[in-house]
C-alpha cells in the first residue's frame, strides 16, 4: 500500500508536446487530440463532453493514481486515473 | 428528461406538487417517479426520470431513463443553460426521434452570473420545439413551461451519425451563445481547492468531523431539551395511569406497559407499545434521524458529495469500488433501503453487489446508531468508538476480500463535478420533513408490529426455546447471554427495537460493544431484504446473506477473544 514512497515515478515533463491529461499542470490548458482505447471509454467520455477538439483545462490531479480533474464547456469533469491517461492533449493550443 | 443534474427532480415537483429527492449532484434520482398535473382542463401523467447525457446507456439508471423515454407522448427536456455544449447534444438525440419535446432552459439565472447570453429566439429557430427559460429552485417560468407544454411538436431533425451531432451543436452554439469573460467567484476557488490532494483531504476531514458533531449537537439537543421533557412530563403520567387502571400485572399490562422494573416503568426497557414503542421511535431515534438528514441535505445540496468521491477514489479502489459508491455509502449510515437503491449509479454488477454487500453488513443506520450511541454510550464514549472502529475495519478488510474473490475490475470513475452553490434554506428543511416524514410513515408501524410480536412471542415462550437451542453459539462464540438471541431475531424486523430489546439484560460494556456490532452486520432488517432482492435478484441476496452471516459471528468471535 505505501509502496508509491519507494516507487520514483518518471514524470515526464512534455513541454510543446502532445501529452496525456495525467502529465499536465494544474491549471495547464491544450486542446484534447485522441482519446486511445476502447470504443465504450469513448462513448462514454464523449458523452460528457471529453471528445477530441475541446479545448480542456487541468484542475486537479489526486496522489496515488488518484482521479484527474478538468474542465471542459465549463463543466468539471473528475476522470479515473487509467481513463486519464488515454486522454492525449496537445499543450501548446491555449 | 434531461441531463443528470440539471433540476429534473426539482422541475418535476414544481410541476406536480409531488415532492422527490433533489441534491446537487449527478445521480440523485435512479428509479422513476409518477404525479399529476393539470395541462388545460385535463390531468396529465409526468413522469420523473433519472439523468442521462446519451440515448446510448452506459449505467442501469441511464437503463431506467432510455426505457421510460417509450412512454412519454411529450418530453420535457431540462437543459442546463450555463452548459448548453453537452445538453444539446441528448436534446438533438430526442428530436431525431420525432417526439414531441419542450425545452425547459433550467439554472437560467447563473447564465447572468457567469456572463453567458442567449438568443432564445434563435435557439428555438434552430432546435424547432418551444423553449422556456426556467428557475426551478424558485419556481420561476413553471407557469410558462406548463402553458408550452400543449405546444409541444416533434422535432424535425434527421438522423446524424455522432460527429454530425457534435458539429450541429457546435453550430446551433455559435449562432445563439455569447460567452463574456468573468471573474472566478469565491465558490468556484474553493471547489477547485477542494479536489487538489491536501487541501482536499484536509477539507474532508474538517467537513466529515463537522458533520459527526452537528449531528450529534443536533440529536442530543433535541433529547435533552425537547423529548425527554415532553415525554417525562406530558405522557409519563398517561402511561402510569393506565398502568395502574390495569392493576400493574396481566398480559394487556405486558403489552402495553410492558415490564416494571423496582416500580418503575423504564422507558427503554419496559418495552410495551405505549412506553418503548413511543419513547424509543420518537425520543431516542428521531432526534437522530432529524440532525443525520438535516446535515446530509446540506452536503448533498452544496454539492461535496461528488469531491468526497474524487479524493477516496484511489483508497476505494482497493475494495472493488470507484469513489461514487461513497454516495451510496453515506446514504446508508441514515437507512440501507435507499443506499442499496442508490447503487444503480454504480456501471457494473460485480460494484453493485459489493457496494450493497458492504453497505449492508458494515453500515449501521440512523436508527441503530441511535439506540448504540444512547445504550452503549452509558458505559463511555470510547465503547461507542470501539463499535465504529470495527464496522470501519470491517467494511474495509470484506471489501478487499471481495474484491479479491470476485472476478473482474473495479471500473474507473467518471463523473460530473457540479458546481457549489450556497444551500437554500427552504429546500432543505422541505427534503428533510419528507425524509423524517418516510421514516414515521415507514418505520413506526413495524416498529410497533415489532414490539407486539415479541411481547406475544414471550408470553408464548417462543423465545425461551429459541434461546436454548442457539446458547452455545451465542455465549461460546460469542459471550453474549443466551437471551440475546432474541435481539438477533428481532433485527430482522427493526435493528432498533432489537437494540432496545439489549438494555434490560444488564451486559457488560464489552459485551454491548460484541452485540451491537454483531446485530449491526448480522441479517438485514426486512425492508433491506426486500430492496436487496429486488436490486441483486435472489442468487446474489443469497450470496450476500451467506457473507454477512460468515463475517457476523467471525467478527463477534474475534472481538469476543481481544475484549
Amino acid at each position: 500500500m505505501f509502496g508509491w514512497f519507494g516507487r520514483k515515478k518518471q514524470r515526464p515533463t512534455f513541454d510543446g508536446d502532445i501529452v496525456p491529461l495525467t502529465a499536465m499542470r494544474p491549471g495547464q490548458r491544450g486542446l484534447i487530440v485522441e482519446v486511445k482505447g476502447g470504443r465504450r471509454l469513448g462513448d462514454r467520455l464523449e458523452a460528457l463532453g471529453v471528445r477530441p477538439g475541446r479545448k480542456v483545462t487541468k484542475v486537479s490531479s489526486m496522489l496515488l493514481g488518484g482521479p484527474v480533474t478538468v474542465e471542459v464547456d465549463r463543466s468539471q469533469i473528475a476522470i479515473g486515473h487509467h481513463m486519464a491517461a488515454r486522454i492525449l492533449v496537445d499543450v501548446t493550443v491555449k | 428528461m434531461g441531463n443528470p443534474n440539471v433540476g429534473k427532480s426539482v422541475v418535476f415537483s414544481r410541476l406536480t406538487g409531488v415532492h422527490v429527492m433533489s441534491s446537487n449532484y449527478p445521480g440523485t434520482t435512479v428509479g422513476y417517479t409518477e404525479g399529476q398535473m393539470k395541462v388545460g382542463d385535463e390531468t396529465a401523467e409526468v413522469i420523473d426520470v433519472p439523468g442521462t447525457y446519451t440515448l446510448d446507456p452506459t449505467c442501469e439508471a441511464e437503463e431506467v431513463a432510455l426505457n421510460m423515454l417509450e412512454l412519454g407522448d411529450v418530453i420535457v427536456n431540462v437543459v442546463d443553460a450555463t452548459n448548453l455544449e453537452r445538453n444539446l447534444y441528448l436534446t438533438l438525440q430526442l428530436l431525431e426521434r420525432e417526439l414531441p419535446v419542450v425545452i425547459a432552459l433550467n439554472l437560467w439565472d447563473d447564465t447572468h452570473h457567469r456572463g453567458i447570453q442567449i438568443d432564445l429566439d434563435r435557439l428555438a429557430e434552430a432546435l424547432g420545439v418551444p423553449i422556456v427559460p426556467t428557475v426551478a429552485v424558485s419556481g420561476e417560468g413553471i407557469k410558462e413551461l406548463v402553458e408550452a407544454i400543449p405546444h409541444a411538436v416533434p422535432g424535425k431533425h434527421p438522423a446524424r451519425s455522432r460527429d454530425e451531432r457534435w458539429a450541429a451543436v457546435g453550430r446551433i452554439i455559435e449562432s445563439s451563445q455569447v460567452v463574456g469573460h468573468r471573474h472566478h467567484t469565491f465558490l468556484e476557488r474553493l471547489g477547485d481547492a477542494t479536489v487538489q490532494p491536501l487541501p482536499g483531504a484536509l477539507f474532508a476531514i474538517g467537513v466529515l468531523a463537522g458533520s459527526f458533531a452537528l449531528i450529534r449537537l443536533v440529536g442530543e439537543s433535541l433529547i435533552s431539551y425537547v423529548m425527554d421533557p415532553v415525554y417525562n412530563a406530558l405522557w409519563m403520567p398517561i402511561v402510569e395511569a393506565v398502568s395502574g387502571a390495569l392493576g400493574g400485572q396481566g398480559v394487556l399490562h405486558a403489552l402495553l406497559i410492558g415490564r416494571i422494573a423496582d416500580g418503575v416503568i423504564d422507558p427503554v426497557e419496559a418495552f410495551g407499545l405505549l412506553s418503548s414503542g413511543v419513547y424509543v421511535p420518537l425520543a431516542m431515534v428521531l432526534p437522530y434521524i432529524v440532525g443525520f438528514y438535516l446535515i446530509l441535505g446540506i452536503l448533498e445540496d452544496v454539492g461535496y458529495l461528488p469531491r468526497l468521491a474524487v479524493l477516496l477514489d484511489s483508497a476505494m479502489h482497493r475494495i472493488g469500488l470507484h469513489g461514487y459508491a461513497i454516495i451510496p455509502t453515506l446514504l446508508g449510515l441514515g437507512c440501507n433501503v435507499p443506499a442499496v437503491l442508490a447503487t444503480r449509479i454504480l456501471e457494473s454488477q460485480r460494484e453493485r453487489f459489493i457496494a450493497a454487500t458492504l453497505v449492508v453488513v458494515a453500515v449501521p443506520c440512523a436508527a441503530l446508531q441511535a439506540v448504540i450511541v444512547g445504550l452503549v454510550g452509558d458505559f463511555g464514549f470510547k465503547y461507542v468508538l470501539m463499535v465504529y472502529g470495527t464496522l470501519l475495519l470491517v467494511w474495509l478488510i470484506l471489501g478487499s476480500i471481495l474484491n479479491r474473490l470476485m472476478k473482474g475490475f473495479s471500473p474507473e470513475l467518471l463523473i460530473e463535478i457540479p458546481r457549489y452553490r450556497w444551500p437554500i434554506l427552504a429546500p432543505v428543511l422541505t427534503k428533510l420533513w419528507a425524509r423524517v416524514l418516510g421514516f414515521l410513515r415507514e418505520a413506526l408501524p413495524i416498529f410497533f408490529a415489532a414490539i407486539l410480536a415479541i411481547n406475544l412471542m414471550y408470553l408464548g415462550g417462543v423465545f425461551d426455546a429459541l434461546a436454548r437451542f442457539t446458547a452455545p453459539v451465542m455465549t461460546r462464540l460469542l459471550g453474549l447471554p443466551a437471551d440475546s438471541v432474541v435481539a438477533l431475531a428481532v433485527g430482522f424486523l427493526r435493528k432498533d427495537v432489537a437494540m432496545g430489546l439489549l438494555a434490560p439484560l444488564a451486559m457488560t460494556a464489552e459485551q454491548y460493544v460484541i452485540a451491537s456490532v454483531v446485530l449491526a452486520m448480522f441479517f438485514p432488517c426486512v425492508a433491506t431484504l426486500a430492496v436487496l432482492v429486488r436490486e441483486l435478484g435472489a442468487k446474489d441476496t443469497a450470496r450476500a446473506a451467506l457473507v454477512m452471516l460468515i463475517a457476523a459471528l467471525t467478527v463477534g468471535g474475534i472481538l469476543n477473544a481481544i475484549l
